[in-house]
């Protein structure tokens, strides 16, 4: 992170709490610009005016207030907002959580430096995303399809294997028929070094660590810093995408630690909570970032984000996830169940959903019956799943023949189509053969889902 | 005079001002240096409280603030269907011709092409009296919109002292003067009106006529009137969206307003790409020619958020005053809700529950309050409605939150989405035991009148089965199916009819997206005769299974995609099909 220009003012610190300071005697400082702390010894942290007014100035800071003491401390206003430095060069680097080189290289030489925050694209200029992204993953390419430019977030809880499925899809992925420029953005937030470390020895593995862009944050760098981490990762993915005409696929994990630091300040700002003392702004903040997933009429690239969150005790309506899920389109929703019975990707189907699947698939995409196909796979897996309900009661005795075909179709979904290994790459074609095979187990007047001449071409009674 | 004021205070989209003395509450401010739009919300001595309507990054203490003196409005006239505003009516079309494919700050356009002609046909001549509301003339604003110039609603009216011949005008021509005790006053093809004061009418009907939406479990189920209010709340991935675009397609009015307010940029995309290609079922023309979309996205500046919903309840009275039906959805209020909770919490108010401020229920009171069917103010006679339907997004799906409570004080129908139902592929995911509809009642008469006279009892009878089977659930979900008796099975047979047969609709099929009335009618008769005739059936001796066999029920499952509007004549065949079917299996005796 760079904060060139002139040194504007400096101003003595009136009040230390939080993460927060508050400076004294500001004459010309802005809202939102960016603020260096600098201590007697000559220490140097960034920060940036959550408020300003009446010759006073809040200022967030990113490194913390650990260490920080009202004598001798000076901020200083740097006289515009929080840039980053970009360039082709960031490709292959590794950055910390501020954006600063963290693999001992100098600095990339910036091309420009752009506001972190961005701006909203304008709905009218956004071109809407239907480009099919084979992921090689049967569960998400047949059912919850990912396209170019969505934000589809994978719901997880602590423990659980979502980081090997963000590791597979970022290897994986790839739009069928073409040998287009891509490249991969990943921020850590808040993780543990060893899942960050996971995800970049997986990258390097497979050969695109060279087309990658890592901003690491890890558990034991500044909380605070992680309000910073996602914006710098998605300022360069928009400059890749936009600006060089790559396709760009977003990976943040994990979201939850972000909404904590938010949290943190605005519990530090005495603002009045909303639910579970997060601020009332958390949707419009967390929309900042999912909105900056897209594209644009006219512009060669795209920026796909995967965010990654662990849902505190797995519970789907707390306000992480939930307002999460109002703002991306759709969600990949993994199951403690199936993670407990060693399938993977253990991913519930049932509460998982792509919403811009039905624009991605289909003719002269995948295939013309796999939107039907697709239906009926989760109407019959949904009875499955009834039926099991059933079964625990009354025993497998009670049940009807019917039923009985549903229990099993249970069973060869999770077995022949959810499971498949880590490294395991299926096309499209395999996908959708697997899933008529699910659906041959039921008799043809079971399928309410698909037009007949469908149901004549690839159903297959065993 | 206008305000001169400098900034003293920033903080997100609040900014006080002082040296404000003149400043009025509601103005609308030119705030900092960069020239935001800004509104008063609160005057303290000659301070004031303004919230800003476009990102406030890099404003300083110190930058001036200047009111305009005129509190936030729209232009209403011909060239606003078929925009994308913004939620300050600014055009999205224009904004990317000045800062490209991300929205800068600080441009100003107009909402309309000024310089655009129209071709305008009076309908006064000179020396008429005319009053606020009378039409002067109408311009065809697109194929689908004949659009009435009116006397602006403040107008003091008088006579009309001059007017210009039929002809080509763009906007700012003078169309007409009118002078009243020797004051003269020029008419425009447009004027302006504040957008938080409701536009004034004569007088108010019941609302009696449905509005069709083609959408079987609301038309049939749960339907909404003309002038009417409803909600559609749900927890995320329940299909709110999908369903709000399903209404803005297909219902049978005039114009339709839809506001993208703190939701998806590539929602209004895809309107805005689909729209154009879709044809209005009644007219053949594009649906874009009767729509409006304001599309405050949740990333863009949470205060014009608020005052989207403002923007296109106007322009949606606008429409009504010229006799038209206008729809007008709102996804979602609950942004909406936010929004103000945020500003409420910058001014430092008191909150109510869960932090949003004490009047959330008035604001929601007075909106839904802008819905109605009315005669409109002036002359000729003109009726027209607004109805309002608004998506509310409850935090976890909890339905006694603070804004899905208020609003369930304020509107009469109500369709409650339900994630299980989502979870199970059902949609649209509207729960039949919680949702209902206020105008049930009140509408019978137009089905009764206008499709067939049993309507009401037909439809009551499959409700009755869907009653039935959520009672016998409990039972089987204790005792497993087996332990029904046949009459009760055939229940729940029919119930897993109506609801993939009629109640589940796709809205991604060429057929199933749109239902005629006609055809709701029909698919719901066949699953009553079918109840009815296996009621007889098993009385006379058959067996359930015979009867979960019978040929027609796999057609009868799968018409709503087969079966295309007008082809109803399928509908009957099915229905001949379905008696034969039943007299093969009357009395065959029970094998088991």
């Amino acid at each position: 992170m760079s904060a060139k220009g002139g040194g504007v003012q400096y101003s003595k610190i009136a009040e230390i709490k939080g993460p927060l300071v508050v400076v004294d005697d500001v004459e010309n400082a802005a809202f939102d610009e960016l603020v260096e702390v600098e201590t007697k010894d000559g220490e140097r942290r960034l920060g940036k005016v959550l408020e300003v007014g009446n010759g006073k100035a809040i200022v967030q800071v990113f490194e913390g207030t650990t260490g920080l003491s009202i004598s001798g401390t000076n901020a200083k206003f740097v006289g515009k907002v929080m840039e980053m430095p970009v360039s082709r060069e960031v490709l292959g680097r590794v950055f910390d959580g501020l954006g600063r080189p963290k693999d001992g290289l100098p600095d990339p030489i910036a091309d420009k430096f752009v506001d972190i925050n961005g701006e909203p694209m304008n709905p009218e200029q956004r071109e809407y995303p239907k480009d099919f992204i084979q992921t090689g993953v049967s569960v998400i390419d047949g059912l919850m399809t990912l396209v170019r430019g969505q934000k589809l977030p994978i719901f997880s809880g602590s423990g659980m294997s979502h980081n090997l499925l963000a590791a597979q899809i970022a290897r994986q992925a790839s739009v069928v028929g073409t040998d287009d420029d891509f490249a991969v953005v990943f921020a850590a937030i808040g993780v543990q070094y060893s899942e960050a470390e996971y995800f970049r020895r997986s990258l390097e593995e497979s050969g695109a660590l060279k087309r990658s862009v890592l901003f690491l944050n890890t558990a034991d760098d500044p909380a605070i810093e992680r309000i910073i981490t996602p914006r710098v990762a998605l300022t360069v993915a928009e400059y890749l995408a936009f600006e060089l005409g790559i396709h760009v696929l977003v990976v943040i994990t994990d979201m939850t630690n972000y909404a904590e630091a938010l949290r943190e300040i605005s519990a530090a700002r005495e603002e009045v909570p909303g639910r579970k003392g997060y601020p009332g702004y958390l949707y419009t903040d967390l929309s900042t970032l999912y909105e900056r997933a897209g594209k644009l009429n006219g512009k060669k690239g795209s920026v796909t984000q995967v965010p990654i969150l662990s849902m505190p005790s797995d519970d789907i309506t707390h306000p992480i996830p939930d307002l999460t899920g109002y703002i991306t389109e759709g969600q990949i929703v993994v199951g403690r169940d199936l993670f407990r019975q060693g399938v993977y990707p253990p991913i519930n189907i049932l509460m998982s959903l792509s919403r811009l699947m039905k624009d991605g698939i289909g003719e002269g995409s995948t295939r013309e019956d796999h939107s039907e196909i697709s239906n009926q796979v989760y109407d019959a897996y949904s009875r499955a799943q009834e039926v099991r309900a059933l079964a625990g009661i009354v025993g497998k005795a009670g049940l009807t023949e019917i039923d009985l075909r549903y229990l099993e179709l249970g069973d060869t979904f999770e077995k022949e189509f959810l499971s498949q290994a880590t490294d395991e790459n299926r096309t499209i074609e395999e996908t959708l053969t697997l899933m008529w095979k699910i659906v041959s187990k039921l008799p043809k007047n079971e399928i309410t889902k698909i037009k007949d001449r469908y149901v004549e071409q690839y159903y297959k009674e065993e | 005079m206008a305000a001169q004021g400098r900034i003293v205070w920033v903080s997100g989209p609040a900014v006080r001002a002082d040296g404000m003395a003149e400043a009025k509450m509601y103005e609308t401010v030119v705030v900092g240096d960069s020239k935001l739009v800004g509104e008063v919300i609160r005057l303290t001595g000659d301070v004031a409280f303004i919230q800003v309507y476009e990102s406030t990054s890099g404003l300083k203490p110190g930058e001036p603030v200047i009111g305009t003196g005129n509190p936030l409005s729209v232009v209403l006239g011909p060239g606003i269907i078929g925009q994308l505003y913004d939620g300050i009516q600014r055009p999205l079309r224009e904004l990317s011709k000045a800062s490209g494919s991300f929205i800068g700050r600080g441009i100003t356009t107009t909402p309309v092409d000024m310089a655009k002609k129209y071709h305008f046909v009076p309908t006064v001549s000179s020396g008429d009296e005319v009053a606020a509301g009378n039409v002067i003339g109408t311009v065809q604003e697109t194929d689908l919109i004949e659009h009435s110039i009116m006397v602006p609603p403040d107008h003091a009216g008088g006579k009309i002292t001059n007017i210009v011949p039929e002809g080509d005008y763009d906007l700012e021509t003078e169309l007409a003067t009118t002078e009243k005790n020797g004051q003269t006053v020029s008419l425009k093809m447009y004027h302006k009106w504040p957008v938080r004061k409701p536009r004034p009418y004569k007088n108010r009907y019941d609302p009696t006529v449905p509005l069709l939406t083609g959408q079987r479990v609301i038309d049939t189920f749960f339907p909404i009137a003309k002038g009417g209010t409803g909600s559609i709340p749900g927890a995320f991935g329940t299909g709110k969206t999908v369903t709000l675009h399903q209404i803005a397609k297909w219902a049978d009015s005039q114009v339709v307003v839809y506001i993208g307010c703190g939701e998806r940029g590539n929602e209004m995309t895809e309107v805005l790409v689909e729209f154009p290609h879709l044809k209005d079922p009644r007219s053949g023309k594009p649906l874009m020619d009767r729509t409006v979309l304001v599309a405050n996205t949740s990333n863009m500046p949470v205060a014009a958020r608020e005052a989207s919903i403002y923007t296109g309840v106007t322009i949606a009275e606008y429409y009504r005053d010229m006799g038209k039906d206008v729809v007008l959805v709102a996804d979602s209020t609950s942004r909406w809700a936010e929004a103000l909770r945020e500003m409420s919490g910058r001014l430092e108010e008191m909150p109510a529950e869960e932090g949003y401020p004490s009047y959330l229920a008035s604001r929601l009171a007075e909106f839904y309050e802008r819905a109605g069917r009315v005669r409109a103010a002036g002359s000729p006679d003109r009726d027209g409605s607004v109805t309002l339907i608004g998506a509310v997004s409850p935090s976890g799906g909890d339905f006694t939150e603070p804004v899905t409570t208020h609003t369930m004080r304020f509107i009469k129908t109500f369709w409650a989405l339900d994630a299980k139902l989502a979870y199970s592929r059902h949609y649209p995911s509207i729960n039949w035991m919680n949702s209902y509809s206020g105008y049930l009642a009140d509408i019978a008469k137009w089905w009764s009148e206008n499709i067939s006279e049993d309507w009401f009892d037909i439809r009551s009878e499959t409700y009755g089965v869907l009653q039935r089977e959520d009672t016998l659930k409990e039972i089987v979900r204790l005792l497993g199916p087996e332990a029904l008796p046949d009459e009760e099975k055939l229940i729940l047979e029919v119930a897993r009819m109506v609801k993939i047969a009629l109640l589940q609709q796709n809205s991604f099929d060429d057929v199933d997206t749109y239902c005629s009335p006609e055809k709701q009618f029909k698919l719901m008769k066949l699953c009553v005769d079918f109840y009815k005739k296996g009621q007889q059936a098993l009385k006379e001796g058959a067996a359930l299974s015979d009867i979960r066999e019978l040929g027609v029920v796999s057609s009868l499952l799968k018409a709503r995609m087969d079966v295309k509007d007008d082809e109803m004549p399928k509908l009957d065949k099915l229905d001949g099909d379905m008696q034969e079917q039943f007299k093969s299996i009357s009395g065959v005796k029970v094998s088991n």
